[in-house]
């Protein structure tokens, strides 16, 4: 039984692996590819964690929703890149988390409302990121620990009228690596 | 896996998803004087296998298309030549025909045919051009394009721009596709597909290559994709992002933008991914450059004076003068291919609208009439621009003239359209 499982999670690597080598080189490959490498990642991080009983898992304080280290998104107000006081405690608690476990690495991922072009959306997303990796840099994290990215608008609400839902877009996510 | 790859690029690349357009044109204005023209049907032997269209009807929706010329009903007349002896100048006359096509289609041993057309001038009773074209069935289309490119060269003066393609990315049911089709719409045909965003796709200055940002790694990276082959590499994935792709006119280096740990700056780096070097050295945001015609400068878009304006350096980086200064926000600067004139998206009262400066007086002209606009892209004789906008709630991508006469809207029937990019006329 667990030779078997042993032989399908290697399998499963194995083929991810080989349609990997394929993204590279086939658009129309990478497309179709894109959920097995998603797998690889899912099969390796369960095969580490395979070992372990179940309780690890809800006992992960990043996602514990009663942990405030669960939470992830820090909102700008309009046309702004910086970060509010109310965000400091969530930005600590991630701070304090990344310092004390070296192994860590979080991208912080920028996003802007709708409006705008895409291309400059993008980088004034990243402006926003950067705001908050400045913060971790402050508390101590290292930039080794931190990616800065942005999705810019791609991920906004498109039918969007007004600052109820541009201000839900207005956001940096903090997503841990392997997440 | 190679017996895989090579089934998929070949249902990519050689067969045609759908012969079809997916995009329909509609003409929203044209010039005050157009140019009357009669374009006979050409006689052919019979249906020709694949054929979908005539000749006659490409060519007249093409120029149609431009705004330039008003394609007139030629069922009615008598005379309906194929050849130079058989015209009769006074019957075209009679329906103020200024100019006359005429052509056959034969067919040649080995599955070929002969494509023949003449341009002729109705008042001074001559031929203007006329050409023989020796093709394959499946290159019918295209040849019409060519025609259709002759014949606004002849009449018009510039370059016809109708034998080329452009590309744009569908989104439908979440799901991202760059495109490459005909410039009239047809024969779409997929790069790639994704489901994450693809954005900013720029074709190389020989139209074999696509360079565009793709989101697939949850992050932005630049990709450059040949055309011929379907094979793509990264030209660049670095920490942070990787963005804003543009082609130098010799097609050997990029401008791209990447952030590291900070943010946008503009760099350089050859087409194969090797010799990076950083142009823009600030802390502000410098994005979206774009190579002057000429090779000697890069237009970008900086919010180091506060907000996002279009800005000017060398090649090789160092001081940049600042271009726009109108307005609090301009950004997407592209160069007309005669480097003479700059558009740029510009908001005034939180509308986003193409608009076109001279670049030697500074006076600008508000092109679009539309409010949520972006990526313009000149076609590659400079005299319409290619721009992505939102009608009725849904991405779609539009045109308007230089000068701001002749509109079009280019609906795609399933999902969203955007990102559109003119690619460049290539000889064959």
């Amino acid at each position: 039984m667990n030779k078997r499982l042993v032989m399908s999670v290697l399998l499963a690597a194995m083929l991810a692996a080989c349609s990997s080598k394929a993204v590279k080189e086939t658009p129309q490959a990478a497309v179709e590819d894109k959920s097995p490498v998603a797998t690889q990642t899912t099969t390796s991080n369960e095969s580490a964690t395979s070992g372990v009983s179940d309780s690890s898992l809800a006992s992960n304080p990043l996602k514990d929703p009663n942990n405030i280290l669960s939470k992830r998104n820090v909102y700008f107000d309009f046309d702004s890149d910086a970060v509010k006081s109310e965000y400091r405690p969530l930005i600590e608690a991630h701070a304090k988390y990344l310092t004390s476990h070296s192994d860590a690495k979080v991208f912080l991922q920028g996003n802007t409302d709708d409006r705008g072009t895409r291309e400059y959306n993008l980088s004034l997303g990243q402006r926003r990121a950067v705001s908050v990796k400045k913060v971790l840099n402050l508390l101590g994290v290292q930039d080794a620990q931190i990616e800065t990215v942005s999705f810019g608008k791609e991920k906004a609400n498109t039918t969007c009228a007004d600052d109820s839902c541009y201000k839900q877009d207005r956001r940096v996510d903090i997503i841990y690596q392997g997440e | 896996m190679n017996k895989l790859r090579l089934f998929l690029s070949l249902l990519v690349f050689i067969l045609p998803l759908s012969a079809k357009a997916a995009l329909t044109i509609e003409i929203v204005g044209g010039a005050a004087q157009q140019i009357p023209i009669a374009i006979v049907p050409f006689a052919q032997p019979g249906q020709i296998a694949g054929q979908q269209d005539t000749i006659a009807n490409i060519i007249g929706a093409d120029l149609r298309r431009s705004g330039l010329f008003r394609v007139l009903e030629t069922r009615g007349v008598a005379n309906q030549p194929s050849d130079i002896s058989q015209v009769s100048y006074s019957d075209w006359a009679a329906i103020q025909a200024q100019a006359l096509t005429i052509g056959s289609i034969e067919t040649l041993p080995g599955n070929r045919l002969k494509v023949s057309f003449r341009l002729l001038d109705v008042y001074k009773q001559n031929q203007l051009v006329g050409m023989e074209y020796n093709i394959t069935p499946a290159q019918l289309r295209m040849t019409a394009h060519r025609i259709a490119d002759v014949i606004y060269q002849k009449l018009t003066g510039e370059p016809g721009v109708f034998a080329t393609r452009i590309s744009y990315v569908t989104k439908t049911n979440g799901r991202y596709s760059l495109q490459v089709a005909d410039a009239d719409g047809y024969n779409p045909q997929t790069v790639v597909s994704s489901v994450e965003p693809i954005i900013s796709p720029v074709w190389s200055p020989d139209g074999t290559r696509l360079a565009y940002v793709s989101f697939e790694k949850k992050k932005p990276i630049v990709y450059v994709q040949s055309l011929v082959s379907g094979q793509r590499t990264v030209l660049a994935n670095f920490k942070g992002n990787n963005s804003a792709p543009s082609w130098s006119p010799d097609g050997k280096r990029l401008a791209i933008v990447l952030t590291y740990a900070a943010n946008s700056q503009i760099y350089s780096i050859n087409a194969d991914g090797t010799g990076l070097q950083q142009l823009t050295h600030t802390s502000a945001i410098d994005t979206e450059p774009v190579w002057s015609p000429d090779g000697r400068y890069i237009y970008f878009t900086s919010d180091r004076g506060g907000n996002p304006q279009i800005y000017r350096m060398s090649t090789s980086g160092g001081d940049a003068s600042r271009v726009t200064f109108e307005g609090s926000y301009i950004v997407s600067p592209r160069i007309s291919p005669d480097g003479k004139s700059l558009a740029y998206i510009r908001r005034d009262e939180g509308r986003f609208r193409v608009a076109l400066q001279d670049v030697a007086s500074g006076q600008v002209q508000i092109l679009s009439d539309t409010a949520r606009d972006e990526s313009p892209s000149f076609a590659p004789n400079g005299r319409m621009i290619l721009y992505a906008t939102r009608i009725n709630g849904k991405g779609a991508l539009a045109a308007v003239s230089a000068d701001g006469k002749v509109r079009q809207r280019l609906s795609e029937t399933g999902g969203d359209v955007r990102e559109p990019a003119w690619g460049p006329v290539v000889s064959q």
